[in-house]
């Protein structure tokens, strides 16, 4: 039964809330589109508890069968804990939960962040191993250019880097090349959901 | 209300809904050709040595999900862990898939156990093999590592809504010689992955991953459609320069 139901229940869902997007004078489209839009933000929100569970029951499991890194899951589990036992009593805009963000996940991302570069930078000595290719050598050129003409240099100042290539490169090439893909990624994404729309494609799984 | 842009968007979803149907109802008339993407068909070999070998499969579906206008990115790489997972459910180690969104996580795990019942390996699945890996993009980077590095993956596949984190991510994949098939919607995300990825996909090449693994005929006829879209964009962009030269 749920395999057709599935499928039918997606299909209407999709089409009603596309037609209320395109046809926004249309009070019953309209209208139907804010609450199918309300009542996935509301299953989108059930569905955290679900990932809540989830995220417990995986790293139960990796410390309970003692693997490799379970000391960190065990960290894991007792953070979680204690900031969703502090969100639920202190309340979400307390001093506590500020100090939980400030303290620990904003200087943790911003790390993250700060490794990238790092990186980023071995990435692109190890580019030329895995494509020895002209267009990876036009790839590491301009961001050799970019970053030359970026970065403030001390005691020296590259002639037309700054003032005219970097410009160009970006105001050129690398818009019109952005362009390009962003149209190609839009089509892509209009047809994906078109096939979604005709039931050829069912991303909701199901047997 | 805007309702000329309403309409004009309407007309080419109406349009591009005609031109899918009317091409998926021919059938066999319409033959495949496309170039060759070289990721595809070592995608296709690195999953039938993970399952010769007994190796693991790692999807990293990012961390978009599915109720925001990159829905369609997250689609693209439940479809295409669909795929591989049918041929790689009843190998020794079953593939995993991690998420940064809950409703990605939860999509995750019911497309692997409809490709475990397929594969005939349904005893094989386990309910953690889709897992929410963090809620932030380095949050789910961070819980993403630890699969890479400790679970014996052969490949891992970076499909999905990525940021510029998936570099951390593929250069873990790197660090441990497994094979990185890498695609995302976002323009910075693609220039990181060209970099540090061996099988990046640029632009909509990750919409295209069903046509070249042959998933389905509404794959392949929809990427024919994008085609004659993307003329119908090329005509119009040259003939909207050509009158502005002209001073229309």
């Amino acid at each position: 039964m749920t395999r057709f139901l599935s499928p039918l229940i997606a299909i209407v869902v999709g089409l009603l809330v596309l037609l209320g997007y395109f046809l926004p004078n249309n009070e019953l489209l309209a209208g139907l589109r804010t609450t199918f839009t309300q009542w996935a933000v509301i299953l989108a929100a059930a569905a955290l508890l679900v990932g809540i569970l989830n995220l417990l029951t995986v790293h139960i499991k990796k410390i309970s069968a003692k693997e490799k890194g379970s000391f960190y899951s065990l960290l894991l589990i007792i953070s979680l804990l204690i900031t969703l036992s502090v969100g639920l009593f202190a309340g979400k805009d307390s001093s506590a939960m500020q100090f939980a963000f400030t303290a620990f996940i904003l200087p943790v991302e911003s790390s993250l962040l700060a490794i990238m570069v790092v990186t980023l930078i071995y990435a692109g000595i190890r580019l030329l191993r895995y494509r020895n290719d002209l267009m990876a050598f036009v790839f590491l050129i301009t961001v050799l250019v970019i970053m030359l003409g970026t970065a403030p240099l001390p005691f020296v100042e590259l002639p037309l880097v700054g003032s005219v290539i970097r410009p160009f490169i970006i105001s050129v090439f690398s818009t019109s090349g952005a362009r390009g893909i962003l149209l190609g990624v839009a089509l892509g994404t209009l047809l994906t959901g078109l096939r979604v729309l005709i039931g050829a494609d069912r991303p909701y799984g199901g047997k | 209300m805007q309702t000329v842009p309403n309409l004009a968007g309407l007309t080419l979803v109406i349009f591009s809904f005609i031109l899918l149907l009317g091409l998926f109802l021919l059938k066999d008339r319409v033959k495949a050709s496309f170039r060759d993407i070289p990721a595809f068909r070592k995608f296709d070999q690195a999953i039938g040595t993970a399952v010769e070998d007994g190796t693991g499969i790692h999807f990293s579906l990012g961390s978009s999900g599915i109720t925001n206008p990159r829905t369609a990115t997250s689609f693209a790489a439940l479809s295409l862990m669909r795929h591989a997972a049918e041929f790689s459910a009843a190998s020794d180690q079953a593939p995993i898939a991690t998420s940064g969104d809950v409703t990605l996580t939860i999509l995750s795990q019911d497309n692997l156990r409809a490709a475990h019942y397929f594969a005939g390996a349904e005893q094989s699945y386990k309910a953690n093999s889709g897992r929410l890996a963090g809620v932030t993009p380095f949050s789910y980077a961070a819980g993403v590592l630890s699969p890479i590095y400790d679970e014996n993956i052969s490949a891992n596949i970076l499909v999905g809504g990525f940021g510029v984190e998936a570099g951390l991510l593929s250069d873990a994949a790197a660090r441990k010689q497994s094979f990185i098939l890498a695609a995302t919607d976002s323009i910075p995300a693609q220039a990181v992955l060209y970099a540090s990825a061996s099988e990046p996909l640029i632009g909509e090449e990750l919409f295209a991953s069903g046509a070249y693994l042959e998933t389905g005929r509404a794959h392949l006829v929809s990427l024919y459609v994008q085609d004659v879209l993307r003329w119908l964009i090329v005509a119009a962009l040259i003939g909207g320069a050509a009158m502005k030269l002209a001073g229309l």
